[in-house]
C-alpha cells in the first residue's frame, strides 16, 4: 500500500456521480459497506490514543498483506488539514464521523475510488464499496471478495449467535449496511415523495438526505437503505434494498411524465430558469448550486434542455462543493468568497461549452 | 427514584397487572407518555424503528428495548454491572449507546438480548461466518473446539483485560506480573493471528 495525494483525485470526478451504470438517469450510485472490529481491543469510542494508534498501525499492515492491498493507497486523515477531510467526505471515501473523529484514524482506497477502507471510523474497520448506477449485485460480489480476503489475515470480533460484533448494536450480525442514492426530482415537485417515505419505513428501510445522516436532501438526491442488519442474511439484506429499487424508479419515471403531460411549459419554465441563474448568477451558495443542477439535470433528462449532457451536471455537482471548489481553486476561502467563486467557476463552465435553452 | 429510561425524578410509578405477574414502572414524565402511547397506540416496538440506523446517538431508541419490565431497583443493580474486559458499565453503555468492546456482548448477553430483539426483530445471526477462524480452530492443537471459542474471539478478547493488568502492573512496578501478562498475550495472540504471510488460495 502507498501513500497518496490527494491532489491527484481532483481531476476525476470519482465513482459515485460518474454518471453510468444501469438506470444511471436516477440511480446514482450502489453501495454496500460492513462494520467489522478486532476482538483484542476495545471499540474505538472506548480506545485509549495508544490502542487506536496500534488499530489502525495492525489493520494497515494486515491489509496490505491481503492481495486487495496491493491496489489500495492509504491516507492518513488524523493527518490531515480540515479542508482535505471535507474533499473525501464530498467524495464519499470518508464518513463526515470519520473525519470529524479525534486520533489516528486512516482509510484506504483504490483507483477507482470504488473500495474505500476506514479505520477507526466508528467500528475498528468499515469497509465500503460503492458502484455507478444500479449494481447492488456487483458490489455485493465486490465487496465480500475484500472482506474475506481481509479475513485471511485478520481477526474479526464474532459471536456464534450474534454474528459479527459491532460498537453500536444496530449494526451488529451481518454489519452490512446496503444502500442506493436515488434522484427524485419528479416526486419532490409532485409532493409524493412523503407517502413514498411513509411506506419504505412501513417496510424497514431507512431514507436520508445526500451526505448521509441528519441532513436534509440536498438537490432531491436520497438515499435508500436498510435498517436492520441481524436475521437476515447479507444476500437476503441486499435484495431487500434492491427489489424496491425498481418500483421507485417507475414512480419517478411516471411522475415525470406526468410533469411533462400535464404541466410541460411550467416544468420547461423551472429547469429554465434554474439553468438561468447557474450560468449567471454572481454569488452562490452550495446548496442552491444543488438544488438548480437537480432541476437541470431533470431539465437534460426530459429533453427540456439541449447540449448540456449529464456527465457535466454531475462534474458540477461535485466541483462545486466548498471542499473541491477551494482545492480547484488552489486557495482557501470564507463562505462569502467560496458563493462568489462558485459562481464565476459556473459562468465560465457554461460559457466554455456554449450551450443554449431549447 | 429515577426514572427507569433517563435521569430525571420519576413522577409516575405505574403497576401492570399482566396473566401471572405484576410489572412496576418508575418513569419521568416524557418516557411515561411515552409509554403509555404505546400501550394504547398499534406503535409496537418495529414503530419504534427511528435512530435504529447507523445514526449516532441513537440511545434514546436503544433505551426503548430496556427498562419497561425491570423495577427501578433491578435496573440499579444492572446499571452497575461492568465489563470484565473494557470496565464499560451497562449505565455508561445506556447513555452513550455505544459498547465498550467485543466482550460486552458475551458479558451482557442476557440484558442486549431483548434490546437486540427490538432493534432488528431477532436474535439469532443467519449471515456469513468467518472461515478462516475456524480452520485455524480445527489446527489449533483442538484445544478450541468449544463453539463459541471456534473463532478465537472469546480468548482474544481476553487480550484486552491482560492489557489492561499490565498497565496496572507497570504502574505499580510489579514487573514480574507485567511479564507474565505480556507472555500470556503474545500466546493468545500467536495463536490466533498469523504471523507470517498468509498462503495463496488456489
Amino acid at each position: 500500500m502507498q501513500t497518496m495525494k490527494l491532489e491527484s483525485l481532483t481531476q476525476s470526478i470519482g465513482e459515485w456521480l460518474r454518471g453510468t451504470g444501469p438506470e444511471s438517469d436516477i440511480v446514482m450510485s450502489s453501495r454496500v459497506r460492513l462494520a467489522r472490529n478486532l476482538p483484542q481491543y476495545p471499540f474505538v469510542s472506548r480506545a485509549s490514543e495508544q490502542d487506536r494508534a496500534d488499530i489502525e498501525r495492525f489493520l494497515r499492515e494486515r491489509i496490505a498483506m491481503a492481495p486487495v492491498g496491493k491496489s489500495l493507497e492509504s491516507i492518513d486523515v488524523g493527518g490531515l488539514e480540515e479542508i482535505d477531510r471535507q474533499f473525501l467526505v464530498e467524495r464519499q471515501l470518508i464518513s463526515r464521523e470519520h473525519a470529524d473523529a479525534q486520533g489516528a484514524r486512516s482509510v484506504a482506497i483504490d483507483q477507482l475510488e470504488q473500495v474505500s477502507l476506514m479505520i477507526n471510523e466508528e467500528d475498528h474497520l468499515r469497509i465500503q464499496c460503492i458502484h455507478s448506477g444500479l449494481d447492488l449485485r456487483g458490489v455485493w460480489e465486490q465487496i465480500k471478495v475484500v472482506d474475506e480476503q481481509i479475513e485471511q489475515v485478520v481477526p474479526y470480533a464474532f459471536h456464534p449467535r450474534f454474528g459479527y460484533l459491532t460498537a453500536c448494536p444496530t449494526n451488529v450480525g451481518t454489519g452490512i449496511r446496503v444502500s442506493v442514492m436515488l434522484h427524485l426530482p419528479a416526486l419532490v415537485i409532485t409532493r409524493q415523495i412523503d407517502k413514498v417515505f411513509r411506506s419504505l419505513h412501513k417496510i424497514s428501510l431507512a431514507v436520508r438526505g445526500l451526505y448521509g445522516e441528519g441532513s436534509q436532501a440536498m438537490g432531491d438526491f436520497y438515499q435508500i437503505s436498510n435498517q436492520t442488519t441481524l436475521g437476515k442474511s447479507e444476500e437476503e439484506l441486499v435484495e431487500q434494498v434492491g427489489d424496491v429499487v425498481p418500483v421507485l424508479i417507475d414512480y419517478e419515471r411516471r411522475a415525470r411524465e406526468f410533469l411533462v403531460r400535464e404541466t410541460e411549459q411550467n416544468v420547461h419554465d423551472q429547469v429554465s430558469r434554474a439553468y438561468g441563474i447557474l450560468r449567471t448568477a454572481q454569488t452562490i451558495s452550495a446548496e442552491e448550486t444543488m438544488q438548480l443542477l437537480s432541476r437541470v439535470r431533470m431539465g437534460v433528462l426530459l429533453g427540456l434542455i439541449g447540449d448540456v449532457k449529464i456527465a457535466d451536471i454531475n462534474s458540477l455537482l461535485i466541483r462545486t462543493q466548498p471542499a473541491h471548489l477551494q482545492k480547484l481553486r488552489g486557495v482557501e476561502l470564507d463562505t462569502k468568497d467560496r458563493n462568489i467563486e462558485r459562481a464565476r467557476y459556473l459562468r465560465q463552465h457554461f460559457e466554455a461549452g456554449g450551450q443554449n435553452v431549447n | 427514584m429515577k426514572c427507569q429510561q433517563c435521569e430525571k425524578q420519576a413522577v409516575f410509578h405505574i403497576t401492570e397487572l399482566e396473566t401471572g405477574s405484576v410489572r412496576e414502572l418508575h418513569l419521568c414524565e416524557d418516557h411515561a407518555r411515552v409509554y403509555l402511547n404505546q400501550a394504547e397506540g398499534s406503535g409496537g416496538p418495529a414503530e419504534d424503528a427511528e435512530g435504529s440506523g447507523a445514526a449516532p446517538g441513537g440511545a434514546g431508541s436503544l433505551n426503548a428495548g430496556l427498562g419497561v419490565g425491570q423495577t427501578a431497583d433491578e435496573l440499579a443493580v444492572l446499571d452497575q454491572k461492568a465489563c470484565d474486559m473494557c470496565g464499560i458499565t451497562f449505565f455508561e453503555f445506556r447513555n452513550q449507546g455505544r459498547l465498550g468492546c467485543p466482550h460486552d456482548y458475551v458479558q451482557f448477553a442476557k440484558e442486549l438480548e431483548p434490546l437486540i430483539a427490538n432493534i432488528h426483530g431477532a436474535t439469532e445471526h443467519t449471515g456469513r461466518r468467518p472461515s478462516r477462524s475456524k480452520q485455524l480452530a480445527g489446527d489449533a492443537a483442538g484445544d478450541a473446539a468449544g463453539d463459541a471459542a471456534a473463532d478465537g474471539t472469546g480468548e482474544l478478547t481476553g487480550v484486552i483485560g491482560l492489557r489492561h493488568e499490565m498497565k496496572e502492573a507497570i504502574a505499580c512496578e510489579d514487573y514480574e506480573k507485567a511479564k507474565e501478562n505480556r507472555d500470556a498475550i503474545r500466546a493468545i495472540e500467536d495463536r490466533w493471528i498469523p504471523t507470517d504471510r498468509p498462503e495463496r488460495q488456489e
